[in-house]
């Protein structure tokens, strides 16, 4: 199942400008992994080793995903995940 | 206050505006016990942060030469602390303010602006401040007339707010003194502006300018050149080497300075401090004399209160 994922402009040096990508996977973890090996480089950017880096957050359509289970967090079809940079910058 | 008063009786808040302290760290700087380390505290400039002094000098000269009347609104891009800064002076001067900033700024910053009157327009979370620019100049394009558009990335009185308040100030207060000046790129006034007048000095002073380590930071306030609008008033010419701080580096420098100097300030600020006292650290390993001059461009409590996108949980 293909997911639709947000790209911030911060990040779309690794999407090869795309402001929106696809990649596959039952669970927002799985995404992430199917997102690097589309996209290398990305998976860093996003977590470290305790999960989803602090300054970063991760929306399943309106929800940020630290309280609907994580990385754990399953996606159904037509899901939209957003990756959103905690501050605004500048 | 050593043994004299001052007089601080003002009669305009934009007088309150400058003349910021040089305090001394102690704590943090335990491994380089022989290189003084100054904070120069922007934060107590009357909106909380360095963007008092650029905010300020903008209005002023824009006023002087007639770029800003009293039939303009004046608008510009700001995740924050210039937004606080224009709307605290235009409240104070009578001038109508609107602020184009990313929806994901913290409601703290909203509602600080709007606390002042004025009116704030949103732009994308995911293009960034980058985006709040193009929406700001796309609104402006629309209706040139009505709008005094400053436009901070690109405006002369930004940097020499710095040149004429920020440089004299150090080199009155530490003189010879000073081997080291560091500040994080944002718009890049501070540095511009300061660095220019301190290489004026008989004596050399290095200049170094922090910037996040990565695109995706969450040092509010700094950005990532390479992967950012480059502003016009930026020439890497102007300072001697950038010094990239990882988010991580800046948030705990920022959690030690609360803990250990009793200084609590924003994230940036805590980007510079770490490269100054890691500056400092070196000099003292490689027994070299020096004293560091490093900016704080606000306090921490303008980071308290929960992003949008986090309300439900707490730090
Ligand atoms: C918190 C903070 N730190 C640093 C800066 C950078 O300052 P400058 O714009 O002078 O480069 C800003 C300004 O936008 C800021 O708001």
């Amino acid at each position: 199942m293909d997911t639709i994922v947000r790209i911030p402009a911060a990040l779309r040096t690794l999407t090869g400008g795309a402001d929106e990508v696809t990649a596959a996977g039952a669970t927002v973890g799985d995404v992430i992994e199917d997102l690097d090996k589309r996209h290398p480089g990305l998976k860093d950017r996003l977590l470290d080793e305790k999960g989803v880096r602090r300054f970063i957050n991760i929306y399943v359509g309106e929800e940020d995903v630290r309280f609907t289970g994580g990385l754990a967090t399953e996606l159904k079809a037509g899901d939209q995940l957003s990756i959103i940079p905690a501050i605004a910058g500048g | 206050m050593s043994g004299w008063l001052r007089a601080r009786r003002i009669e305009s808040v934009v007088e309150a505006v400058g003349d910021t302290p040089l305090l001394r760290l102690r704590n943090v700087t335990k491994r380089a016990s022989d290189v003084p380390v100054y904070a120069k505290l922007e934060f107590e400039n009357p909106g909380g942060s360095v963007k008092d002094r650029a905010a300020l000098r903008m209005i002023q000269d824009a006023q002087k030469d007639g770029r800003l009347t009293r039939d303009k609104i004046l608008i510009d891009s700001t995740s924050g602390n210039t937004g606080v800064a224009y709307s605290l002076f235009g409240a104070a001067l009578g001038i109508k303010v609107r602020l184009v900033m990313p929806s994901n700024v913290s409601k703290a910053r909203k509602d600080i602006a709007r606390a002042f009157g004025t009116e704030i327009v949103y732009s994308d979370p995911l293009e960034g401040s980058d985006g709040a620019i193009r929406l700001a100049k796309k609104i402006v394009d629309e209706d040139p007339g009505r709008y005094f558009y400053p436009d901070q990335y690109a405006n002369p009185s930004n940097p020499l707010a710095h040149y004429h308040g920020t440089g004299p100030e150090i080199l009155r207060d530490l003189g010879d003194r000073i081997t080291h000046f560091v500040a994080g790129l944002g718009t890049s006034g501070t540095m511009m502006g300061t660095a220019r007048r301190l290489k004026e000095h008989h004596r050399a002073i290095r200049c170094v300018a922090v910037e996040p380590d990565s695109a995706l930071h969450g040092l509010e306030g700094l950005k990532h050149m390479a992967s950012s609008l480059v502003p016009p008033i930026y020439d890497p010419r102007a300072h001697d080497e950038v010094f990239p701080v990882s988010t991580e580096d800046g948030w705990d420098m920022a959690d030690r300075v609360a803990r250990e100097e009793g200084l609590h300030v924003g994230h940036s600020s805590g980007a510079n401090l770490f490269a100054a006292v890691r500056i400092a650290e070196e000099l003292q390993a490689e027994g070299k004399p020096g004293c560091v001059v490093g900016i704080v461009c606000d306090r921490g409590d303008r980071y308290f209160s929960p992003l949008r996108w986090e309300k439900k949980y707490v730090w």
